[in-house]
């Protein structure tokens, strides 16, 4: 089983975003967050980054009525 | 009948003051896809124009501004297009570095990461911070234009994969790659300008 680098796993989550992983690449996303807090901070970072694209769009609405 | 059909238009109809307040929502979502203040006044403004013009249209199934969403999508849309005719995406990459320098930059030959992604503790408290939000857009300006094309494309137009393949005429792991490197761009940036300060 190959185990993804740092490279390989930011590429893996950046597509979670867009398509559907197959098993084989969530065993290896999985087994590689386990051991590295940086990716595990990517992780996060780019739901943050995909909800600030949200929001800042509606920032300034007026409620709708 | 005529009678009943046109009282029913005018029920369901929009004024221009209630598609006004929408404006600077319709501003936001233009300019991060079109990256042109022109052509995002101009395409707002055609917009809101057809959406008073065509006020009857609106069926009240979805909100005013889901449906001047949708009208603004597809004059978008026809930008994008005519953007993508005039820098095709896979041909001239002077203006910005390749992909591979990009996130070659950023990740050690073993494929470490050069830096680690810190922790941004809660980043939400970001988003009510106005000044946050004037890094973030600079950020975003500061995506190569290409990248940011299919970046906003999928995030602000939540167009598929799919569709931005069939709109620029790229297959879908040249897609899954441009959007890879746009994020850790702005994730980069954002570090740099924001997270790594507070």
């Amino acid at each position: 089983m190959h185990i993804p680098t740092c490279r390989e796993t930011s590429a893996l989550l950046s597509q979670t975003q867009d398509r559907k992983l197959t098993l084989f690449e969530r065993v290896g996303l999985r087994l590689h967050l386990v051991v590295c807090n940086g990716c595990r901070q990517f992780e996060r970072q780019l739901a943050f980054m995909r909800s600030a694209v949200k929001r800042y769009l509606e920032r300034d609405d007026h409620p709708p009525r | 009948m005529a009678d009943n059909n046109s009282s029913r238009a005018d029920a369901l109809g929009v004024s221009p003051g209630e598609v006004e307040q929408f404006r600077g929502y319709l501003m936001r979502y233009a300019l991060l896809q079109l990256r042109d203040q022109t052509s995002a006044e101009d395409v707002v403004q055609e917009t809101l124009l057809a959406a008073v013009e065509g006020g009857d249209r609106f069926s009240g199934k979805s909100t005013v501004k889901t449906w001047l969403t949708g009208i603004l999508k597809h004059k978008i849309i026809d930008q994008v297009r005519r953007q993508s005719r005039e820098q095709p995406l896979l041909q001239g990459e002077d203006d910005e570095c390749s992909e591979a320098d990009v996130v070659d930059a950023l990740f050690r030959a073993d494929g470490h990461w050069q830096n680690f992604p810190a922790d941004w503790g809660d980043p939400g408290n970001a988003l009510e911070n106005k000044r946050f939000w004037e890094t973030f857009e600079m950020c975003a300006r500061l995506m190569p234009v290409k990248t940011a094309r299919v970046f906003m494309m999928r995030e602000v137009m939540e167009l598929s994969t799919e569709e931005i393949c069939k709109e620029l005429d790229i297959t879908a792991t040249n897609c899954w790659v441009m959007l890879h490197r746009a994020r850790l761009s702005l994730r980069e940036c954002l570090e740099t300008k924001w997270f790594g300060r507070v």
